[in-house]
């Protein structure tokens, strides 16, 4: 479908010797309004890149590190089977809360976009999902802690009610609680773009779908879905580079019994190895660029933005 | 003397004046031109007190900026940001970890005017002459160098001092004595089955290690050389005892700051873990039973010391040195060890505590009267004993300082595989 509409090449000849024609004053001013963000990019974003992929060859003692271009670093990590534990972990996190992030994100936009009439209802409920993200991150996930603990609200309810006898230990200091964190964290990372483009489709193709036929399911399945893929791969991507690169939130919900990448890298700048924080962060940027790479296989999100 | 203290006035008055202003409070003399000094101070919370700045302000008259950090953060601010501190509140392994660097600059020996009443420890060694010198970095083997510059350390006193020795205590396992419900006397205890789930450990690697090997060590599976400088045999074999237990649910977590241990406490998710006197103090001013454990194999200890940024210098150095004669004249002393903390002075210190607090604090004599923090929270009822006794008996019975060892890379590598594991 995009082929079809991007290659259409006539206006785009027709152009080219126009421009020309203007000649290097043109250009000029082009390459002008494009240098601010050239200059900031390659500042803040490809500069310290390179330098972290340059010091990930550098060597480190107790308390200094020093230039040298050696493969020890790299080594050890992946010598180390330590390394590919906290991988697979990481991957775990990831996945385990996209997919819960993306049922609750869709449920959550699904019901905004069609169930909800007016669009003042709409936009005040859509406000309403944001009100949690005006305190900090670091508050909302810290809050979890007292309602989860051994003697913690859910806890003790639970006992109240009779349905347990004992605490359940599982609920704070565990997987369930570092996912329950990441969950709602980056739920509304999924809502916003997914909504987005659910608002944008044309109603009238919904009606043709009901008028042909198909049942609410199948309308969902296979009109609703597929034009709301960009949006859910944007969610998608928010999403999985948060919980990849997080660490602050495994440390804390998982009571720094569990290890994701992000800890693994902080532990070594903790301890002033950042050759070997540079190598791990490293091979996790690559890792996080493949996912996406392989994400927008599937969907096209530029036609759609 | 500080050439401060000989401002235009002083020396306008002549030396009769000068003599006298030397009598004087500081302050008065040179208050026009310290009013604008700040020194920087970082190191971990316990010493990093706004009311110790606040102090120093009115005593003193000049700025002193508190910034408190965890000890990694310490270490690595100390080792790569020489510029962004004046004065660096370090414990002693860090020192040793750091002075290489040559961001310190070493102090001279002759501008303290208590040196002579510091504790033996951080002299020769020796609380009293014929104590043994516990294992790991014994806060005297990292507290002189040879001559200033010098990256190495001296092995007797010399006229230069690394760090000026504030406050240190003696560490323990904290327990909760009400959820145990019996008597605890080891370390070992600390992988007791029995606390399957409720016991923990801090998660900073260089005291950490030294925590586990006190557990290794009683449990009687490891006999070690000496437990602050490890071999890689000995290494490996102290978190493989570590890593099945953790494997096994033993941990409930770990924790990195002190408001995190005093919450793990506080709120019973565990019963017997690592912990630091103030975080006993801070349970207990919350009305929790909580003790600070003495065990039979003895204390791991650790000191703490004021170090002078090596970019100090002129006006700012002598306020410095101002500043560490003020630390041990006894006001600060007073302050931490009514937490529960040791001054290097103490006998300075007992001037700013009441005959009660004396007693309770420093010679394990029971309280007369209630004893409150300096907060005013009560920590202890007339009648009762400080845990572990008096100075003597708890400083005297340190079987290992924390200590920085040869092999710590590896031993970082393991431990970070232990959390991983």
């Amino acid at each position: 479908m995009t082929d079809l509409t991007g290659d259409t090449p006539p206006p785009e000849t027709t152009a080219a010797p126009k421009r020309a024609g203007h000649g290097l004053g043109a250009n000029l001013l082009g390459w002008l309004q494009a240098a601010p963000l050239t200059v900031i990019l390659a500042g803040f974003l490809v500069a310290p890149i390179i330098m972290i992929v340059i010091v990930s060859f550098w060597g480190a003692t107790e308390f200094s590190i020093y230039p040298a271009f050696q493969f020890d670093n790299y080594e050890f990590l992946f010598g180390s089977p330590v390394t590919y534990r906290v991988f697979l972990a990481t991957f775990k996190y990831a996945l385990i809360t996209w997919a819960l992030t993306l049922s609750i994100g869709f449920t959550v936009a699904y019901f905004l976009a069609f169930h909800v009439r007016s669009q003042t209802m709409q936009i005040a409920l859509f406000l309403l999902c944001t009100i949690p993200f005006w305190t900090s991150n670091i508050i909302r996930m810290i809050s979890w802690i007292p309602f989860l603990g051994r003697n913690g609200i859910a806890n003790q309810t639970l006992q109240d009610w009779g349905l347990i006898d004992a605490p359940l230990e599982w609920l704070l200091y565990s997987d369930f609680s570092v996912i329950l964190a990441f969950v709602h964290l980056y739920t509304l990372f999924m809502v916003v773009p997914i909504f987005n483009t659910m608002m944008r489709i044309d109603k009238s193709l919904l009606e043709a779908a009901r008028d042909n036929g198909a049942s609410g399911l199948q309308t969902l399945r296979h009109v609703i879905l597929p034009l709301t893929k960009p949006g859910i791969m944007i969610g998608t991507i928010f999403v999985v580079t948060l919980v990849m690169g997080d660490f602050i939130t495994v440390r804390f919900m998982s009571g720094s019994q569990k290890a994701n990448v992000g800890r693994l890298i902080s532990n070594d700048i903790a301890l002033l190895q950042y050759p070997s924080a540079a190598a791990t962060a490293v091979v996790l940027l690559a890792t996080v660029l493949i996912i996406i790479a392989v994400l927008l296989r599937f969907v096209n999100i530029r036609k759609e933005l | 003397m500080s050439k401060m203290r000989y401002s235009r006035r002083t020396i306008l008055k002549g030396g009769a004046a000068a003599a006298a202003a030397t009598a004087l409070p500081a302050p008065m003399i040179w208050a026009q031109e310290i009013k604008d000094i700040t020194l920087r101070q970082f190191g971990t919370g316990v010493s990093n007190l706004n009311d110790v700045a606040q102090k120093v302000k009115e005593d003193l008259g000049f700025t002193l900026e508190m910034t408190a950090l965890d000890s990694d953060s310490v270490t690595q601010r100390a080792a790569t940001q020489p510029d962004s501190f004046d004065i660096a509140d370090i414990e002693y392994w860090i020192c040793k970890k750091v002075w290489p660097t040559g961001n310190l600059q070493a102090m001279d020996v002759s501008k303290i005017a208590n040196y002579d009443k510091i504790v033996g420890i951080f002299k020769d060694g020796k609380l009293t002459p014929d104590s043994e010198i516990a294992q790991g970095t014994a806060p005297h083997t990292v507290g002189f160098i040879p001559e200033p510059g010098a990256t190495t350390f001296a092995d007797e006193q010399t006229n230069w001092m690394t760090l000026i020795p504030t406050i240190y205590n003696a560490d323990t396992l904290g327990i909760r004595p009400d959820l145990i419900g019996r008597p605890i006397n080891t370390w070992a205890e600390l992988l007791n089955p029995e606390f399957k789930g409720k016991a923990s450990i801090l998660d900073i690697s260089s005291i950490g290690i030294m925590d586990m090997a006190m557990v290794c060590e009683a449990m009687g599976e490891i006999t070690y050389g000496d437990k602050g400088n490890m071999t890689r045999e000995e290494i490996d074999a102290t978190f493989a005892i570590f890593t099945e237990a953790k494997r096994a649910g033993q941990f409930r977590a770990f924790w990195k700051t002190f408001d995190e241990s005093v919450n793990l406490m506080a709120s019973g998710e565990v019963v017997i873990q690592s912990m630091w006197s103030p975080a006993i103090t801070a349970v207990k001013s919350r009305g929790i039973p909580c003790v600070y454990q003495p065990l039979k194999e003895g204390y791991r200890s650790w000191g703490g010391g004021i170090g002078l940024s090596s970019s100090l210098s002129g006006m700012e150095l002598d306020a410095a040195y101002e500043y560490i004669n003020w630390y041990l004249s006894g006001w600060v002393g007073g302050y931490l060890m009514r937490q529960g903390y040791y001054s290097a002075v103490p006998e300075t210190s007992k001037d700013y505590m009441s005959e009660n607090e004396w007693g309770y604090w420093f010679e394990g004599k029971e309280a007369t009267d209630v004893i409150t923090s300096p907060t005013g929270d009560t920590l202890a009822q007339a009648g009762e004993v400080r845990d572990g006794g008096s100075f003597e008996e708890r400083m005297g019975s340190v079987a290992c300082w924390n200590a920085v060892m040869d092999e710590n890379q590896y031993m970082v590598r393991k431990w970070n595989e232990f959390i991983a594991a």
